[in-house]
């Protein structure tokens, strides 16, 4: 069977993220940009589905950052092709991703229809809209999301998805394919890859750039962002300072005040 | 009619979520603002004793059809379309639930207008809706605006939901759709949780441990700690998704929702999915090595500090403060 997997580089908030000078958007000097981590789910997925299938795995990314380091460790984890599209522009939503990717994909050769389009259930900065469900819509394919565990039976052009619901529980649903899935966890943890194997598979394989056609359709009124800041919080904690030993002695007695010990 | 607020109800197997009466607060600000009523949307199949907790709402609309047994995202999004266009409200809020997660995700596709995800906040400025977001796992806020009509997916917490229950019944209109056809997508059935070797959600202390404790085996440093309080070790989406702890132990949205008298975040940034299952604990202390944590928002007590060198001492204190409470 073959699966595409969509990739995406979002900001690593492991790091301090600072605002631009127009106060409206991060500023994109300092910052680190890493796979979103619920795309590394859904390419985990994929590379599980292609072990028991076979076919072939593709990933494909919008230009952006690093991105190269992030398709070649795709490759170097196992998926087979690796496309970049590129001549977007600047600072696209996801909701405009979704409606670029979905003129772009039929202009990938050989790459349309994939039987599954694996992709994250949603990233950090989703602000106006999720990319999984809008590219089905747009595609106009059947859409299931929060996605931990898919059964493919390509014989029969369908799969048995579970999709995760609150307390632990699992939602068993039969998707018929080709079919869109927003996945939320692998059934295992990503696979971890050496960085000798990503620089020798950079060495080794290529990845395949294709521009996206120009587009005179503006879409839907936009959501516009007035103002980005560090979230002002309306309580914060009570912060207690000192060595381990001093912290651990002033917990000690607000857990006993409170009736904790 | 323009000006209406509308509030799409969430509800899982036969009963209303909490969501949806803190979104129906909300709703009531925005319509007292905007100046129109406050209508809950109901949809589903067998549904309409639900209408009576929705009395918060001037009057519900209320789509009660076999096809919308299970959310789907075909189904309802094509019912949700035919009842935006007859009825042409302002504003619709829908709650970012596990329950509706795809129904919310082709919305705006299917309603052609613009959609505001990860609303905590959100008020009428001009005519036009004013939303705070949060992005980036909760590091950031985001303000902004959109013209109207506009569709607002709200985070959980953004209300009290105590406000949003009323005792008096409201209108309910049941309203005819075009039949909507089958989902492409089928339910099959629920697999219910496993159960865990210990309920978390009856635990009086959890130590729960995030990104923060790097290893499978550093989860032993939490687990010391929760011996010495007679508690249990739970944790947040990434040290589940890594194998780490099981299934039930995870405190968040897709896991447990837990009320413990302490509830000691260690390593855990606070992304706004993990907050959503323990900001009700009554006694909430954080260890973080990063300030600007957003954990520390929720918390009452918070330690700036490497949870490696903190366990152990706090450990020790318990211990201490346990013995001589014995003796």
């Amino acid at each position: 069977m073959n699966i595409l997997v969509l990739l995406k580089m979002v900001p690593d908030v492991i790091e301090e993220l600072e605002v631009a000078p127009d106060g409206k958007a991060l500023d994109t000097e300092f910052l680190r940009l890493i796979i979103n981590e619920r795309d590394a789910h859904a390419l985990e997925e994929a590379l599980l589905l292609k072990e028991k299938h076979g076919g072939q795995v593709t990933v494909l990314a919008l230009d952006a950052p690093e991105v190269d380091d992030t398709l070649f460790t795709a490759l170097a984890k196992g998926a087979d092709r690796a496309v970049k599209i590129t001549a977007l522009e600047p600072g696209l939503t996801t909701r405009a991703t979704a409606s670029r990717l979905a003129q772009v994909l039929p202009t990938v050769p050989n790459l349309c229809p994939a039987d599954l389009i694996l992709t994250g259930c949603q990233a950090i900065d989703d602000l106006d809209g999720m990319l999984a469900p809008l590219l089905a819509c747009e595609l106009d394919r059947p859409y299931l999301g929060l996605v931990s565990r898919v059964e493919a039976d390509p014989a029969a052009q369908k799969a048995t998805v579970l999709k995760e619901y609150p307390g632990g529980v699992h939602g068993e649903f039969e998707v018929p394919t080709p079919a869109v899935l927003g996945i939320q966890a692998a059934e295992k943890p990503p696979r971890y890859i050496p960085v000798a194997k990503v620089r020798a598979v950079m060495k080794s394989q290529t990845i395949e750039s294709v521009p996206v056609p120009p587009t005179a359709d503006a879409g839907p009124p936009a959501v516009e962002v007035l103002q980005l800041a560090k979230p002002e919080a309306t309580t914060h904690a009570e912060m207690l300072e000192g060595s381990p030993e001093e912290v651990a002695a002033k917990l000690g007695e607000i857990l006993a005040a409170r009736g904790v010990l | 009619m323009a000006g209406n607020i509308w509030v799409l109800a969430d509800h899982w197997r036969g009963q209303l979520s909490e969501i949806t009466y803190e979104l129906l607060v909300l709703g009531r600000e925005l319509a007292a603002e905007a100046g129109g009523s406050l209508q809950a949307i109901l949809l589903g199949h067998n549904v309409k004793d639900l209408a009576a907790g929705l009395g918060a709402a001037d009057s519900v609309l209320c789509v009660d059809l076999p096809e919308l047994a299970e959310p789907s995202a075909d189904v309802y999004g094509q019912v949700l379309a035919q009842l935006f266009q007859a009825k042409q409200p302002q504003t619709l809020l829908v709650p970012l639930t596990n329950a509706l997660w795809e129904v919310v995700g082709v919305l705006p596709a299917q309603l052609q207008i613009p959609f505001v995800n990860f609303c905590l906040d959100a008020k009428m400025v001009a005519g036009q809706i004013r939303a705070r977001c949060l992005l980036y796992g909760g590091k950031m806020e985001a303000t902004v605006t959109a013209p109207g009509p506009v569709l607002l997916g709200i985070l959980s917490g953004a209300r009290l939901a105590d406000q949003g229950r009323a005792e008096k019944a409201p209108a309910v209109e049941e309203v005819a759709v075009t039949p909507p056809g089958s989902s492409r997508v089928r339910f099959k059935q629920y697999i219910e949780a496993e159960a865990g070797d210990v309920d978390i959600t009856q635990q009086e202390v959890l130590v729960s441990v995030g990104r923060g404790i790097q290893t499978q085996d550093n989860i032993a440093l939490a687990q010391e700690l929760a011996d010495a309080f007679g508690g249990a070790v739970s944790g947040s989406r990434p040290v589940i998704d890594q194998g780490w702890l099981p299934l039930s132990r995870q405190v968040g949205k897709s896991g447990a929702s837990v009320k413990p008298k302490l509830y000691l975040a260690c390593g855990i940034s606070g992304a706004p999915e993990h907050v959503e299952g323990m900001r009700n604990a009554a006694l909430i202390v954080a260890v973080n090595t990063d300030p600007q944590a957003p954990i520390f928002n929720v918390a009452h007590y918070g330690v700036v500090a490497d949870i490696f060198e903190v366990l152990p001492v706090l450990t020790e204190e318990i211990r201490r403060r346990q013995a001589s409470r014995a003796a």
